[in-house]
């Protein structure tokens, strides 16, 4: 009988499609992956520590570039949890601001999302353009309001760093209205597009029960059939006031998690359409002491971010900076199933489960 | 008028002078080929730089090679940890000479907000920069400008002193 040995391939870090600097050692059976060992670590920033040598609000910038990609959202989950360390309030608008903006992110993600995964693909570079013609639209929105285009920076404690300014509404309804209308359009290009079903369908199916036994959280998990969403399971800042729906699809294979997203923007489409209507004037930013020294305790909270669960755990000892700062990294954790999805598929389509399962090196190293 | 005069009408109309130097510069600095390599937050404006918004290809730079071996720029866009120096150095070595180097942003430059264990305080540690694009991230319009400079730079270079065609 003619004997074969299985090989040993190196992917990343450095590859196109590994979205930033991570690295597999896949061992290949000829075409076929037998097994993959992931290997972390190339974008290592040492954050958590970083983070206990400065004060509280120093370290908001460190969360901005963790998901790079969704800063918002990131600012969000801290200043959320730095809130209920020191118990502070947070005045109605800012709160109305702050579901606006992270609502923004999940699109700005979402696009992104999709975009890289057409383009690991080899759909090079056309569904990407248009993903980001539209994020270039919404970073305008960003940066008319905070200065800045990806890191914004923006949140605070007990609110945000500055009002909205005039134009923001009008423009960003706008902006809104024409992301319906392009969605659409994306969906007529792509969804029954014959190479994407045939590069997604089928690839890369995710089973219920090991998604939960993973704590796989996000699009990924509700691709898988499980309708777990923190703005639902334990609404955080204002979202029971809002009217959305949570899409769920059964499949866990690529497309459905494709398919989630483009659901996903449409919803998040509509809440910033009902949180625009009912802005209510006042205040931005409640009173917070300008060095803040939180009780002696510890605190854990938990946003929906657009990539999953993303929970931030800190320890304060009453001092100007935290005593243990923990992150609760959603991509981290979804990749922990991406050895069982890639067994005995071959190498394009470990390519688009990476793609389809969205990470981002920032905020699986730290 | 016979053939060989209309010829020679031709060649006045179609031949120009110009300098080894100049001709080769041009070439060089209209068709620089960058290194897809992106490491942290840093890459995602240099996707956009190369998007329809900003686009890059208006400077002869859209075609971004994966491999080092057909890049002549490598545009160091992100945080240099020392676990991936080793990796930048390689990299860096495996592309063909002339190449040029653009550190953009500030962790690249000097390490930036990041004066951790892990991180590398500037690539300049371990590769030659050409041009530094400060910022964190840089706009996509910095990077821009930052290549427009480097453009500049090739210009002044001349083939008689440039280091990859001396006698080692």
């Amino acid at each position: 009988m003619l004997k074969t040995r299985t090989i040993t391939l190196n992917l990343g870090p450095q590859h196109p499609s590994t979205h930033g600097v991570f690295r597999m050692v896949l061992t290949m059976d000829g075409e076929t992956i037998v097994d993959l060992k992931p290997i972390f670590g190339y974008l290592h920033r040492g954050m958590e520590k970083l983070a206990e040598t400065r004060t509280y609000l120093q370290n908001m910038p460190l969360t901005d570039r963790m998901d790079y990609i969704c800063a918002m959202t990131n600012n969000l989950a801290y200043a959320i949890t730095v809130e209920k360390l020191a118990g502070l309030e947070v005045p109605e608008r800012a709160e109305y601001i702050r579901v606006i903006m992270a609502e923004f992110t999940r699109v700005v993600n979402h696009l992104v999302a999709i975009g890289a995964l057409l383009n690991d693909l080899g759909a090079f570079f056309t569904p990407m353009l248009y993903c980001l013609r539209e994020r270039e639209r919404i970073l305008d929105l960003f940066e008319m309001t905070c200065g800045a285009r990806m890191t914004c920076n923006y949140l605070r404690f007990g609110g945000v760093a500055a009002d909205l300014p005039e134009e923001f509404v009008p423009q960003a309804r706008e902006v809104v209205a024409g992301l319906y209308y392009w969605v659409d359009d994306l969906e007529r290009l792509l969804t029954t597009n014959e190479i994407l079903l045939a590069r997604l369908q089928g690839i890369g199916i995710l089973p219920r029960e090991l998604a939960i036994n993973c704590s796989v959280t996000g699009p990924t998990l509700r691709a898988s059939g499980v309708p777990y969403d923190v703005r639902r399971a334990a609404p955080y800042s204002i979202y029971d006031r809002f009217d959305f729906k949570i899409p769920t699809l059964d499949e866990g294979d690529c497309y459905a998690r494709y398919l989630i997203r483009l659901a996903e923007i449409r919803q998040s489409l509509h809440i910033i359409e009902q949180a625009l209507d009912h802005l209510p004037p006042g205040e931005v930013q409640a009173k917070v002491p300008r060095l803040l020294r939180p009780p002696v305790g510890d605190a854990y909270a938990r946003i929906e971010s657009p990539k999953g669960e993303l929970g931030f755990y800190l320890v304060s000892d009453g001092g100007i900076s935290p005593y243990r700062f923990h992150v609760r990294a959603p991509t981290l954790i979804n990749l922990t199933v991406l050895p069982d999805l890639v067994r005995g598929l071959r190498i394009p389509d470990l390519v688009a489960i990476i793609g389809s399962i969205d990470i981002v090196m920032g905020e699986i190293d730290r | 008028m016979t053939d060989d005069e209309r010829i020679a009408e031709e060649l006045k109309r179609n031949i120009f002078l110009t300098t080894v130097d100049r001709i080769y510069d041009w070439c060089r600095r209209g068709s620089m080929w960058p290194i897809s390599f992106g490491l942290a937050c840093c890459a995602f404006e240099m996707i956009c730089a190369a998007a329809a918004r900003f686009d890059l290809a208006r400077f002869g730079m859209e075609a971004v090679r994966a491999t080092p071996r057909q890049a002549d720029l490598m545009i160091v866009a992100g945080t240099v940890t020392h676990k991936m120096a080793p990796q930048v150095l390689r990299l860096y070595r495996q592309m063909a000479e002339p190449k040029y180097v653009i550190a953009m942003g500030a962790c690249a430059i000097s390490g930036g907000t990041f004066r951790s264990y892990s991180v590398l305080q500037g690539v300049d540690k371990i590769i030659p920069v050409d041009v530094y694009v400060p910022g964190c991230p840089p706009r996509p319009e910095a990077l821009l400008h930052g290549i427009i400079k480097l453009q500049e730079k090739i210009e002044r270079q001349s083939v008689r002193t440039v280091p990859w065609y001396r006698k080692a």
